[in-house]
């Protein structure tokens, strides 16, 4: 009996260890590995991940449904999106989960301010080659589009899927109200050709602005505007950190100041993440926004139906190109083959073309932005404006600039510690400039 | 009892325990019976208490020499490791951007733990007395700790907002002009510093009252007596009574001080990371946390974890000292 005892007391001890080191071994595998994403369904279909932010206008609920479309013409593939919404921290995740190799999708798209840093050399080796992926034919791509996501040695780390030609958005009733003409055309030609007539008219807005109202929504959206709009941007020809010397960098800096101090601003971050931006769309805080072809939607959703009809687009003062993405394939993905497909098709022209008429995403491929489809295209919300016109004459105008691996960290100091705190907190220009360059100095470890 | 420890041991399935009174187990001889039994008295406690070891260990120990070594080098996300020496330690010191952050982490630090724990002390003292619905009470000032900080710093943000925040709406009421709660450094530190104390205060002041619940009733009424009152019972009692509750609170809260993180980084909004536009709000946490991962400087980062244990050790050794002169006054006053 004793014996008997003795045994099951024994048998329960094991037993507890067992569940105790197996407990640990858990906690430390769930800790130490991440899900690498994908991997086979039980019913033999190949499960394909894409990760993006913001918006792609690829998905089946609100977009061109193009993953029903392909997953149609593929029965084998089932295509999950993971959605971001804010583009800098997907940014973060996405060089954290390469540096170790997990977690990552099959496909993971790239915003253009950072494209440059994922063609330099210590990430570019981690993307699958593109160029000769099946489907894919970078002739398609405007050349200057290709150029950003190919790399030294002529790797193609990302296929483009749109660009940002930039117009001006405005109120018609607003300038309406403040004197101004409010036919697109006569619009433009208050401030074509120089970003310096656009603040003339900003003057003339707030000389007589309806009540509670600015000319524009942001300083810093200004200075991105009219850095966009310049051959030389923050970095050199070779790619290299030049900011200080840019006199893109200097003009922006300028005229937004000079926007910001003579108050014709709503004092604004756009995308501002606890929506205070968003809001002073709803309620009419400001009468013009620089607005990439990506913009419009911002617009619509934003603005809402109360404001539909109110809303017309301009010429720009000088043409430019404000973001655009890239679709990545990266080496950890499980089915980097399908997934190099599955990106050639999602940028074709065929598909682009598609997404622009769903969610005014314009296309990066010529022959998608020379379609039918896309020139004539409108939008209900902005009444008969010809969207699609506009834009397709706003992208021949774009001169590209070189760019380089800092663009994007740069401009965040440039535009949330310079200009906004200038804006906000009514700064000494010059003392903002001192800080700008402390903090590029200290933060940017080149 | 070789089955369990050469369960965890090796991993491999324990074998088969003797079966109960099997022919097999008369053959072992008994000085193989005792030193299995030896290993189980010694070893048995060693692997229970593994598991918490391991994981420490794993998720302490490593990560805490991992990053010292990673502080002495200069590193990029992906990149390889390049030896600096102490170059980030200096560089930290030549940075406006850390001694910016220590400051804040500093006077937020202050502004947020002296009132919550004299708030706690205070609430806790009333919660003494004999309250109708006290258990109600006791559980109400208890509910803010159990809220997620990003649900009530969401909440506070828009509280706390310039142009249309409750806050500004009150104080307009006394015709005092709106505050600017975000963008200026003192009203935003004050701000984050309500969450905090909002928060915490609760959790300290049920610390407290369990403390206050040990003092010896007689006390109060040798006290009272002595025709002293409640508010001189409150100082000359309670409060020498629970010192050494009061010195753990202090030390507790100088911790999540300096690791202070969440509620600047949602209160900010887009600019949290930065604590703010002119760095107004921001800890060291999130100066560490925009080294590490928005412009990718690991070594740097780790730089300042380590400066920011240091801080740590050298508070707490601090109060350790502190705590030991109180007992020993205590120690001649009794």
């Amino acid at each position: 009996m004793r014996t008997s005892s003795r045994t099951r007391g024994r048998g329960r001890r094991t037993a507890i260890t067992a569940v105790a080191g197996f407990v640990t071994c858990a906690a430390l595998v769930t800790g130490c590995g991440g899900d690498s994403g994908g991997g086979s369904g039980g019913d033999g279909k190949i499960e394909l991940r894409i990760g993006t932010f913001g918006s792609f206008g690829y998905d089946n609920k609100t977009g061109a449904g193009l993953y029903a479309e392909y997953e149609k013409l593929n029965p084998k593939i089932k295509i999950v999106e993971n959605n971001v919404s804010d583009g800098q921290k997907y940014w973060d995740t996405l060089k954290l989960r390469l540096s170790q190799g997990s977690g990552l999708s099959d496909i993971q798209a790239i915003e253009v301010g950072y494209i440059a840093e994922a063609t330099n050399p210590n990430m570019a080796g981690k993307f699958v080659d593109l160029s000769s992926a099946e489907g894919a034919s970078t002739a398609e791509f405007l050349d200057w589009k290709i150029k950003q996501s190919t790399t030294p040695d002529n790797k193609v780390v990302a296929l483009g899927t749109d660009i940002g030609p930039m117009a001006i958005c405005y109120r018609k009733d607003l300038f309406e109200e403040a004197g101004l003409p409010t036919d697109r055309e006569e619009v433009g030609k208050l401030w074509e050709g120089d970003w310096a007539k656009f603040i003339e008219v900003g003057q003339d807005y707030k000389a007589s602005a309806p009540a509670g109202t600015a000319f524009h929504d942001s300083a810093s959206g200004l200075f991105n505007a009219v850095i966009s709009s310049s051959p030389e941007q923050y970095s050199n020809s070779r790619g290299q950190l030049d900011w200080e010397n840019s006199s893109g960098v200097e003009k922006g800096w300028d005229l937004a100041v000079e926007a910001a101090q003579d108050g014709l601003t709503a004092k604004l971050r756009q995308f501002d993440e606890k929506g205070t931006w968003n809001a002073a769309f709803k309620n009419s805080k400001f009468a013009t926004v620089v607005c990439p072809s990506w913009m419009t939607n911002i617009i619509k959703d934003q603005a809402g139906p109360d404001n539909q009809g109110k809303w017309d687009i301009a010429a720009p003062p000088v043409g430019a190109n404000w973001g655009g993405s890239f679709l990545s394939v990266p080496k950890a993905g499980k089915h980097t083959e399908e997934a190099a497909k599955l990106a050639a098709w999602l940028t074709a022209p065929e598909q682009q073309a598609k997404v622009f008429a769903k969610a005014g995403l314009m296309p990066s491929t010529t022959k998608a932005m020379e379609s039918e489809e896309v020139t004539t295209a409108k939008m209900d919300y902005f009444g008969d404006t010809p969207v699609g016109q506009i834009y397709s004459e706003a992208a021949q105008k774009i001169e590209p600039a070189p760019i380089g691996r800092y663009d994007g960290q740069v401009k965040t100091f440039i535009t949330d510690n310079g200009i906004l705190d200038i804006e906000q907190r009514g700064t000494d220009p010059d003392q903002a400039w001192e800080n700008v360059k402390k903090l590029i100095k200290d933060k940017i470890d080149q | 009892m070789a089955t369990s420890v050469r369960a965890a041991a090796d991993g491999s399935p324990p074998p088969a325990p003797p079966a109960p009174g099997p022919p097999r187990h008369r053959k072992t001889p008994s000085a193989w019976r005792s030193r299995l039994y030896r290993l189980d008295v010694k070893a048995t406690p060693y692997t229970f208490i593994a598991p918490f070891f391991l994981t420490f260990a794993a998720f302490g120990l490593f990560p805490l020499i991992y990053t010292g070594w990673l502080s002495l080098h200069r590193v990029e996300l992906g990149g390889e490791a390049e030896w600096r020496g102490a170059e980030n330690y200096t560089g930290l010191a030549d940075s406006d951007f850390f001694w910016n952050a220590l400051a804040n982490t500093f006077t937020i630090g202050v502004i947020s733990t002296v009132p919550q724990l004299l708030m706690a002390l205070g609430l806790a003292h009333l919660l003494n007395y004999k309250l109708r619905g006290r258990g109600f009470y006791r559980v109400a000032i208890l509910a803010p700790y159990a809220t997620s900080i990003a649900a009530a710093t969401l909440v506070f943000a828009q509280l706390f907002n310039t142009d249309y925040g409750m806050i500004n709406g009150f104080l307009g009421l006394f015709g005092i002009d709106p505050v600017n709660w975000e963008t200026e450094k003192w009203p935003a530190q004050i701000a984050i510093s309500t969450i905090v104390t909002w928060r915490w205060t609760g959790y300290n002041a049920l610390i407290y009252l369990a403390a206050m619940q040990a003092v010896p009733n007689d006390l109060y009424e040798a006290a009272a007596l002595d025709g002293a009152s409640r508010w001189r019972q409150f100082i000359s009692i309670t409060v020498p009574s629970i010192r050494p509750t009061i010195l753990f609170t202090v030390v507790v809260s100088t911790i999540g001080a300096t690791q202070l993180f969440g509620e600047p980084l949602i209160f900010g909004g887009s600019l949290g990371i930065g604590g703010g536009s002119a760095n107004q709000y921001q800890t060291l946490s999130l100066l560490m946390y925009e080294k590490g991962w928005v412009t990718g400087a690991l070594g740097q980062a780790s730089a300042i974890a380590w400066v920011m244990l240091l801080l740590l050790l050298a508070v707490g050794g601090l109060q350790a000292l502190v705590a030991r002169r109180n007992r020993k006054k205590l120690g001649i006053s009794s």
